[in-house]
């Protein structure tokens, strides 16, 4: 492998490792507490760390490798797909919102989970969350990690094993010692090389291709359906798309990953800047890498793996030091999923499994070992898991996506805003959300998709209709906030 | 339950404004929703040969995406500039830092 390429990538990688250590020496001098510190940076975060925090831990393998790949062979159906997301700067921030904020500080909740143990008063809510998030996302950080390994070796041409362990070394170290705040300003940093990334990787494409119009000739010449919504095949309707405004819009409010960056930042005035820089960020990745995906097509035919798509392009089209610096891109895009990831499931397990139940005196300074110990241990599990990689990528990090969504979206939004929901409903909500996306996932697999959308639209339907029904059925009662 | 009871004074004025934001982030989506599946489907379900290309891009997408993502952004930092208010996090009589 190219020598030029991989000297921006080192470069990148020994960055992110110094900024991540630096800003835990941040977290070393505590003034809130270890835990919200660890876990939650203090809630300090400011507009623009907390935008990028945002984008970043949302935005992984599939935006800039999976989704790419598959506008690849779509065309711009898929390319409408994914401009979906904009919603999601905007919507989560909004509807969390200060509400969120303000009783995340009233119930001193350091997790999601924390959230809704105190809003429901109950700890069969709290244990089932817990146990939705170690398995949902558990599965979706080994699929993150899986990519982050593939991405090195085909960079690099170094062995999978190696390739997965300078992965992990790079990401593990700053996470397990400084915690949130490591991982939030690491994030922005890498959410600011996933823009350059793409506006580079853009230019180039357009370059390689002869400019827009020539492009878009060719894509008619090979096939006038991939310049339609419907795709190469024509089997993209409008409902399916449609119905990934719940997957990858709306639902997202539900993911524990955002949810618990809607209760880190600083101010009300840093939310409002993240609105609108979130907003505009979001869009020009998911716009820009997914037309990306479709233009590469008559500039590099006959890529038959969706997720080399990218790789491949920067490579051919772009000088080998440039190609590097865009390569980032996509490495930053896992590792800021990872991250988040990664310190999530060790909360659900520190905080409100240990903590709440297994030993809610612990001292301070035990905590905090504890804290470093599960996560270093997670990594070492995550990496042992991935070094046999399961075969589908974006398969496993939709599951655990949709799954999460169908169970934490009405638990936390009405939570917010409904005094009549209770435990009942949130315990039924969750159940249902979950149970039905398993069923479902495995019937779409078998006959095809049911009413022709996304198997995460019925289950979210059903976990509302839960949450309702549970909540008005059995003692029914206003919730003083 | 439909006796309106003298609960009013106890609810944090601050959650009024956050109640009012959460509807505009519902009534934002919606405006988004209906804009990127008008242009889409609506210019995007002809015939390809009727087409029209803008800066060499497909109508029906530069419309419902190109078009719909900078709008969706000019809305956004009109919403933050004039509607959203800013309150403060902290529980009242506790005095801010």
């Amino acid at each position: 492998m190219n020598l030029g390429v991989l000297i921006p990538l080192a470069i990148f990688l020994i960055a992110i490792f110094v900024i991540g250590l630096l800003a835990s020496k941040t977290s070393m001098t505590a003034k809130n507490g270890f835990l919200q510190d660890y876990f939650l940076g203090g809630r300090e975060l400011g507009g623009f760390v907390l935008a990028m925090t945002m984008v970043a831990t949302y935005g992984s393998a599939s935006s800039f490798l999976g989704g790419p790949g598959t506008a690849y062979t779509v065309g711009f159906g898929w390319v409408l797909l994914a401009t979906i997301q904009v919603v999601t700067g905007y919507f989560v921030l909004l509807i969390l919102g200060k509400k969120f904020a303000i009783l995340g500080r009233k119930y001193n909740a350091v997790t999601m989970i924390d959230f809704l143990k105190a809003r429901y008063n109950s700890s069969a809510v709290a244990i089932l969350a817990a146990i939705a998030i170690i398995i949902f996302l558990f599965s979706a950080m080994t699929a993150q990690w899986v990519g982050g390994g593939w991405l090195i070796e085909s960079l690099t041409g170094l062995q999978y094993t190696t390739s997965l362990f300078i992965f992990a070394v790079s990401v593990l170290v700053y996470v397990i010692i400084g915690g949130f705040r490591a991982v939030a300003v690491t994030d922005a940093v890498q959410g600011a090389i996933m823009v350059i990334g793409t506006l580079v990787l853009l230019i180039g494409v357009i370059i390689a291709g002869g400019g827009v119009p020539a492009i878009m000739q060719d894509l008619l010449n090979e096939n006038p359906r991939l310049v339609t919504p419907f795709g190469a095949d024509g089997s993209l309707t409008a409902a399916y798309v449609s119905s990934f405004w719940i997957l990858v819009g709306v639902g997202v409010v539900g993911l524990p990953q955002m949810a618990v960056r809607a209760m880190s930042y600083k101010s009300s005035r840093a939310m409002h800047r993240a609105l609108v820089i979130g907003t505009i960020v979001t869009g020009i990745i998911m716009l820009n890498m997914h037309l990306i995906g479709v233009f590469a097509r008559p500039v590099m035919p006959g890529i038959e793996v969706a997720d080399k798509v990218i790789p491949l392009l920067a490579l051919e089209v772009l000088p080998a030091w440039l190609a590097g610096i865009v390569l980032a891109a996509p490495m930053a895009a896992i590792m800021s999923t990872v991250d988040a990831l990664l310190l999530l499931v060790s909360s659900a397990i520190v905080k409100d499994v240990y903590l709440n139940f297994i030993k809610p005196d612990a001292t301070e300074k035990s905590v905090k070992w504890i804290s470093f110990g599960v996560t270093g241990v997670l990594g070492i599990i995550v990496f042992l898991l991935a070094l046999q990689p399961p075969e589908l990528l974006i398969f496993l990090n939709l599951f655990a996506f949709g799954g999460l969504e169908a169970a934490f979206i009405w638990p936390v939004v009405l939570g917010l805003y409904w005094k009549y929901g209770n435990k009942y409903g949130a315990i039924a909500s969750m159940i249902t959300g979950i149970a039905s996306y398993i069923i479902i996932h495995f019937y779409n697999e078998a006959y095809g998709n049911l009413l022709g959308v996304h198997t995460v639209t019925i289950p979210v339907v059903l976990s509302f209709l839960a949450f309702v029904f549970g909540s008005l059925a059995i003692k029914q009662k206003a919730f003083e906030f | 339950m439909e006796t309106k009871t003298n609960t009013q004074p106890t609810i944090d004025p601050r959650f009024k404004i956050a109640h009012r934001e959460a509807w505009i982030g519902v009534g934002l989506a919606i405006f988004n929703f209906i804009w990127w599946f008008g242009f889409a489907y609506g210019l995007g379900s002809r015939p390809v040969e009727e087409y029209t290309y803008i800066l060499g891009l497909p109508d029906w997408f530069f419309y419902s995406c190109v078009v719909g993502f900078v709008l969706i952004s000019a809305l956004v930092i009109f919403v933050v500039k004039f509607i959203l208010k800013e309150v403060s996090f902290e529980e009242e009589g506790e005095q801010a830092p």
